[in-house]
């Protein structure tokens, strides 16, 4: 079930394009890309080991719960990263392995 | 050979001050801060707002002065840089753009500034529930507005946020406070020196009276917090107060329950630090210059302990100035001369903070929250798993530690450390400041084996 933003859109323009998990985002360049992510979804945009829902939390690299995978780069904290065009975005299901993906 | 005279770690209200007062004086400058931008948290994104989202408030717009002031040939600054490494010497190894770099400066300061204090409740790691900080944040660097919202524990950020939420439009739909008539009644004896920080004073009466104006719903001396989620997302939030049971529906949960020192990088400096009892935390011990018991080590800002940005900025320049005169470029009677002004500021800022300290206390739950509670978001261990443990033997956070994981996920023990200390002690304060914070190492923020193998016997010195 697609689960709405808890926040309103920001009316600001700048709008580039980017890639979450297959969908195409827009979002103003430059802004946290976790913000992006919450004003795209109130949904999760990890799981955890346990197999529960995470989002960012803290949005000042304190928590950890953020973590995405960027352009191929596992456990990227979404709220120290600004949004670029032709970013390709995945949520992380699970724990990380060493070599990449996950065991999920 | 020192490549700077001074490194600034931090680039906040402190930071930056002192970053611009060490370059007048004629010192070469690094600044890092692992942002992308200057201003810290609390003047985050202050350089590129400017005036545009007025409904910030006019004290976050002045932040925009301390970042340009950071325009200054003396300054080298360096964001989306995360240190991980302080060394005696004293050098700083830092990340950034997934490669590691050092410095060296006979000078370090340390202006990491604070997190907020981890309220931990039932629910609280579900989406949908997030900190009063994080929504500012979202407010103040993408001008997203919380949607549907009820802010809840107690400081004087929450009404902040409020305050900046209804001037907004976007009003919050309740407040639910933990603090206590008792907690005020305590801190009325501290009103009187509160006086001296007149304005600030004003400046929260404002805030509280925009609220009742605004007819937001008040719960105050509020326990037994809980959320849960519905299938669609909607945060079902439940407390009781006022000998009743109450149940909320919203689309956020923002919870505030105080700011504490950001502590990891001064203690994996091998800094002393103190339990602060009034702050409900540790802090680093320093002289009024910020000045450590670590050669060269000096600590500014709300790192230093809790005293918003008016201090901070003063005790940036404080720092500042010491260091000047320690480098040789001031004498001592001038460093003393020129801190006249900075020290009345710093004087007047932190007078208002016993008042806010006792009024505005950690909730007793917060500090030792009931057992069905993660208290470690990052392993996913529970208060009751923590207890247990204790029962069946383990003696502090290095035990509790090995026993249960608590602590070594990637936040290595951010979110956790501050409850951790509380549900040994029950929550009493005398008891959190007995036992020891656990050690801090490094690398104090995670990088990748990768970026560890790439350096070399000395790190890339950075030009």
């Amino acid at each position: 079930m697609k689960i709405a933003s808890r926040f309103q859109a920001s009316p600001e323009s700048g709008a580039v394009q980017f890639q979450y998990d297959g969908e195409t985002l827009t979002a103003p360049a430059g802004i946290p890309l976790a913000a992006a992510l919450l004003a795209h979804s109130g949904g999760f945009s990890r799981q955890t080991a346990g197999g529960h829902d995470r989002t960012a939390f803290c949005m000042m690299g304190v928590c950890f719960d953020c973590l995405v995978e960027v352009d191929g780069i596992p456990n990227t904290q979404a709220c120290m990263t600004p949004v670029r065009g032709g970013m390709v975005v995945r949520r992380q299901i699970g724990l990380r392995r060493l070599k990449g993906g996950s065991d999920v | 050979m020192s490549d700077f005279d001074l490194i600034t770690i931090g680039a906040g209200p402190a930071g930056m001050s002192a970053a611009r007062v060490a370059a007048e004086g004629g010192l070469r400058v690094l600044l890092l801060d692992e942002q992308a931008r200057p201003g810290g948290q609390i003047y985050r994104n202050a350089g590129q707002t400017r005036d545009a989202r007025a409904w910030l408030g006019a004290e976050y717009a002045a932040g925009a002065r301390l970042v340009d002031a950071l325009e200054h040939p003396g300054i080298t600054a360096r964001f989306g840089a995360t240190v991980w490494r302080l060394d005696a010497g004293p050098r700083v190894v830092w990340s950034e753009g997934g490669a590691s770099h050092s410095a060296r400066a006979p000078h370090i300061l340390l202006a990491g500034g604070a997190q907020e204090r981890p309220v931990p409740f039932p629910g609280w790691t579900q989406p949908g529930v997030m900190t009063a900080g994080a929504a500012q944040i979202l407010m103040k660097t993408a001008g997203m507005l919380p949607r549907d919202a009820v802010l809840a524990g107690s400081g004087p950020l929450l009404y902040l946020v409020a305050a900046q939420m209804i001037d907004a439009g976007a009003p919050p739909k309740a407040l639910v406070e933990t603090q206590t008539p008792r907690m005020m009644l305590r801190a009325l004896p501290h009103l009187p020196k509160a006086l001296f920080a007149a304005r600030t004073l004003l400046k929260g009466l404002g805030l509280m009276a925009r609220i009742r104006k605004a007819g937001v719903r008040r719960y105050t001396a509020a326990t037994d917090l809980a959320a849960d989620t519905e299938t669609d997302g909607t945060i079902r939030f439940s407390f009781r107060s006022g000998g009743a049971q109450h149940s909320l529906t919203c689309a956020l949960v923002l919870t505030h329950q105080g700011v504490i020192p950001s502590t990891h990088i001064s203690r994996a400096a091998g800094i002393a630090h103190t339990w602060n009892a009034a702050q409900v935390a540790f802090k680093p011990v320093h002289d009024i210059w910020g000045a450590t018991d670590r050669p060269g080590l000096y600590v500014a800002g709300d790192g230093a302990g809790i005293g918003g940005a008016d201090a901070a900025t003063a005790a940036g320049q404080l720092a500042a100035l010491d260091i000047l005169r320690s480098a040789g470029r001031i004498s001592a009677d001038a460093r003393n001369q020129r801190a006249a002004l900075p020290r009345a500021t710093l004087f007047r800022a932190r007078a208002i903070r016993p008042f806010l300290d006792a009024a505005y206390a950690p909730s007793a739950e917060t500090l030792s929250p009931p057992d069905e509670t993660i208290i470690c978001r990052c392993e996913e261990i529970t208060a009751g798993a923590v207890r247990q443990s204790v029962k069946e033997g383990a003696q502090g956070h290095r035990q509790i530690k090995t026993s249960l994981r608590v602590g070594m996920g990637a936040c290595q023990g951010l979110m956790c450390d501050a409850t951790v200390r509380g549900v040994l002690c029950d929550g009493k304060s005398a008891c959190m400041g007995r036992i020891a914070p656990p050690r801090a190492r490094t690398p104090i923020k995670p990088i990748t084996l990768g970026e560890l193998a790439a350096l070399t016997n000395d790190c890339k010195e950075t030009a």
